[in-house]
């Protein structure tokens, strides 16, 4: 096959029916504001990506992914509300050229940690490198520690009541509770109408697309492969000579990576950020929607955030009242019939179907192994 | 027999041709009037917005479920009853409202994806909506962009004001200043303990009270200034300070389910509000259903409108809200500013004789509602309303008996100088 090393069969036809339902179906069924809804999903599609690098393939449960979302998602948010808040803009405050929020909170000089962000460049590496960095000083603090599982679990979501708590007291630095709103360019390039949410919606789907080669890429890695070792039996692979802590903190740091893309995006296509995106309850929400699409499938992170944000939207639009009771009996219907979410059905259900289909036609002379999502996926976890 | 009749039925064409034939009887129902004077929608609508010959869609935008449902709901129930009552007295422009409802689930992010969805998709000519000031920041971008209408029943802090939203309660300074003037004058206040919420609304209305109090008021001053995080409930150090400064008067503006906590704590420590003088701006008919008038009773709170409001048109508003929602609901200031909603668009719409937004947000500076429960109220050219502020003290009964009210109406100032 043509194909790199790294890309299976099964995996090329998952790009392309994901690029086919991403590029071509959606945008040309959906108008400009459900596809931007798409958007706003997607961005989480980022963190459900992470979330299968660490807690599917690592075993590492995090539930404060939505820490690193937020610390992408704000590091752009500030970028944008300097521009936004240029001197003419904002001449009705008593400090004209700061953020609105700061002015209503008696702050009359932009604080020192808000300068870098005037500057494009500077924003887009905090965004790459601060979420990864905090990822590393947590995750060598615990790792290095031997603290795992569940203990490692309620560490993480510690930190996002922390970050949440930070940013809603700090509020004449951060925006508090109400967040960081009325954002309006980029360099220039006003990103409210209609086009603009439609470049911006291609731009991340490029970009999803990006971190989704590199999951699969570590997921076919010799990396890949210690990774799942690891989540099987933790001492044998520490045994064998490898550094545990250190693959684990790399997982994580790549997770939080993703998280932050996603959060920056999510900034730019709806057009604010606040700490309800931060905490603890945004951050399980996260790990539904990887849980609903099967933690072990890279492909199925992403169909499963689609349709739980899908059934949250039409859900709530449908049945106001009711809503919420519907997307909770989703969530027991998956973990309790499909543990193994989606991407479960789809190997135990669909492709054996498929498969039979076509060894039918051409009996044994295209033998491939019929399994969707490789090697790892099939493998039950053991727990 | 009965497949034949049911694909005739499906025929779309026969169908619509059944639906307009049974439509053609009620027609002649409808009242001569509402044709008469119903302008031709073209006329009316040159922006496409879903308005037809006899229906106009509005929407509503509150939270029903998480954390703010509690006190979204009396909001939503007063824009339907105002809803009902102007679609019985003939409509807007001669046409019927219909409303879209959409859950913003106490979740901003989520405000601004419906406010969005009633703005593209349902293209609504009006929408009623939000209460928390994070929902509102949330939402403010899309309503300027899409160019919607959006009425605001909250008090709030002010510091905004935009083409695109009619704020219908209080902004802070008409809140604030004359409760200080008159608790300084009847209980000869001087000294204030600043008590909030930690976020904006409570922080500003404490800066604009200090800035009053110190600035204003002869030999006053402040002797504390706390604030909580939202859904706090240990109030117990703050309680103790109080003992030991000895405060004139408490100014309280909590929020939520804290204020239940709070009031038990002070009653628990023996803080005796019969005695002690204690102010909100926060605590309306609503709160004290959770708190419980027993522990609130002798407190004043100072907004604009009180159930108990003895005047012909509250007195028909409360028995008509009781009437479609039940004997046992209370009405606090924020349910009777949302009830002022869709009446001021009604009112709007008709001065300016177009559903469009860009005339309906040009003819509300002026609009006068006679028929408002809190009394006269009128708009100002800075979206806010003039409007009367008034003090009540709760009773047992968990109502608000009036004590004092302004003789004229407070202008409204969201960005007021000297209290930035």
């Amino acid at each position: 096959m043509e194909s790199p090393r790294f890309l299976s069969r099964s995996d090329v036809i998952g790009l392309a029916a994901l690029a086919l339902l991403l590029v071509v179906i959606l945008p040309l069924s959906l108008d400009v504001f459900r596809l931007n809804l798409v958007a706003k999903y997607l961005t989480y599609a980022f963190v459900a990506l992470g979330l299968v690098l660490c807690w599917g393939f690592g075993g590492i449960l995090s539930l404060g992914q939505g820490v690193f979302f937020g610390l992408g998602g704000y590091g752009m948010a500030m970028y944008l509300k300097l521009e936004a808040s240029s001197v003419e803009n904002t001449k009705i405050q008593s400090t004209p050229g700061i953020p609105d929020f700061m002015d209503w909170n008696q702050i009359t000089q932009l604080p020192l940690f808000w300068q870098p962000f005037h500057s494009l460049t500077l924003t887009i590496l905090a965004i790459l490198i601060i979420p990864a960095f905090f990822a590393y000083l947590v995750g060598a603090a615990m790792f290095k520690r031997r603290v795992g599982g569940v203990y490692f679990a309620i560490i993480t979501q510690a930190i996002a009541a922390i970050l949440t708590i930070l940013i809603i007291g700090q509020q004449g630095y951060t925006g508090g509770i109400n967040g960081i709103t009325d954002l309006r360019t980029l360099k220039g390039w006003d990103i409210r109408p209609d086009h603009a949410k439609v470049v911006l919606y291609f731009v991340e789907v490029a970009f999803l697309f990006g971190c989704i080669l590199l999951a699969l890429f570590v997921r076919h890695s010799k990396l890949g492969r210690i990774l799942v070792a690891m989540r099987e039996k933790e001492d044998r692979v520490r045994f064998s000579g490898y550094s545990v802590a250190n693959f684990k903190i790399f997982a994580f740091c790549l997770a939080a990576m993703f998280a932050a893309i996603g959060g920056a995006m999510f900034t730019l296509n709806v057009g604010f950020m606040s700490p309800s995106f931060v905490g603890i309850v945004p951050s399980i929400e996260m790990v539904i929607y990887t849980a609903v699409g099967g933690r072990l499938s890279i492909f199925g992170a992403i169909y499963g955030t689609l349709l739980v944000n899908f059934a949250k939207t039409s859900l709530s639009e449908s049945f106001p009242q009711l809503w919420l009771f519907g997307l909770g009996a989703l969530f027991i219907a998956v973990v309790l019939i499909f543990p193994n979410g989606l991407a479960g059905i789809w190997r135990d259900h669909v492709q054996p179907l498929i498969d039979r289909m076509i060894n039918k036609r051409k009996s044994g002379s295209d033998h491939h192994n019929g399994k969707s999502f490789g090697p790892i996926a099939d493998g039950a976890p053991a727990e | 027999m009965a497949d034949e009749k049911d694909q005739g039925l499906h025929s779309p064409f026969r169908r619509k041709l059944l639906m307009g034939m049974a439509a053609l009887p009620a027609m002649t129902m409808l009242p001569r009037t509402s044709f008469a004077q119903a302008p031709a929608t073209a006329a009316v609508n040159t922006t496409g917005l879903a308005v037809t010959d006899t229906e106009v869609t509005v929407g509503i935008l509150h939270s029903i479920t998480g954390t703010m449902a509690i006190s979204e709901t009396g909001s939503v129930q007063a824009e339907k009853l105002a809803i009902e009552q102007i679609n019985a007295s003939g409509g807007v422009l001669g046409r019927k409202i219909k409303f879209i409802q959409e859950d913003g689930a106490s979740d901003w992010p989520n405000f601004a994806e419906k406010a969005k969805k009633l703005l593209v998709n349902d293209k609504c000519a009006a929408v009623m909506g939000c209460w928390t000031s994070a929902s509102r920041k949330a939402v403010l971008p899309v309503f300027e962009q899409y160019n919607g209408m959006l009425y605001y029943p909250t008090f709030y802090e002010g510091l905004e004001q935009s083409k695109n939203v009619i704020y219908t309660g209080q902004e802070a300074t008409q809140q604030i200043i004359a409760g200080l003037d008159w608790v300084n004058k009847t209980k000869g206040a001087k000294s204030f303990y600043l008590l909030g919420s930690d976020y904006i609304w409570p922080r500003t209305s404490n800066k604009i009270a200090r800035k009053h109090i110190e600035g204003h008021l002869q030999g006053c001053k402040v002797v504390g200034e706390e604030y909580f995080p939202l859904g706090h409930t240990q109030f117990n150090s703050v309680i103790n300070k109080i003992k030991l400064t000895k405060p004139d008067v408490i100014y309280a503006i909590i929020v939520g389910g804290s204020n239940v906590a709070f009031y038990k704590q002070l009653k628990a420590a023996g803080i005796d509000l019969s005695k002690q003088t204690l102010l909100t701006i926060s605590v309306t008919e609503d709160e004290i259903d959770g708190i419980g008038g027993e522990n609130i009773a002798g407190a004043y709170a100072c907004m604009k409108y009180f159930q108990s409001l003895d005047n012909p048109n509250n007195k028909a508003f409360v028995a008509a809200f009781k009437k479609m929602w039940g004997e046992k609901t209370v009405i606090g200031d924020v349910t009777q500013a949302a009830y002022l909603g869709p009446w001021l668009w009604k009112l709007t719409v008709e001065k300016a004789g177009s559903f469009d937004i860009d005339k309906v947000a040009a003819a509300s500076p002026g609009v006068e509602f006679k028929g408002a429960p809190e009394g006269y109220v009128r708009v100002h050219e800075n979206h806010h309303l003039w409007s009367k502020t008034r003090v009540g003290k709760a009773k047992l009964d968990g109502q608000y008996e009036l004590v004092y009210e302004t003789a004229d109406l407070v202008e409204p100032d969201p960005f007021p100088k000297g209290y930035q």
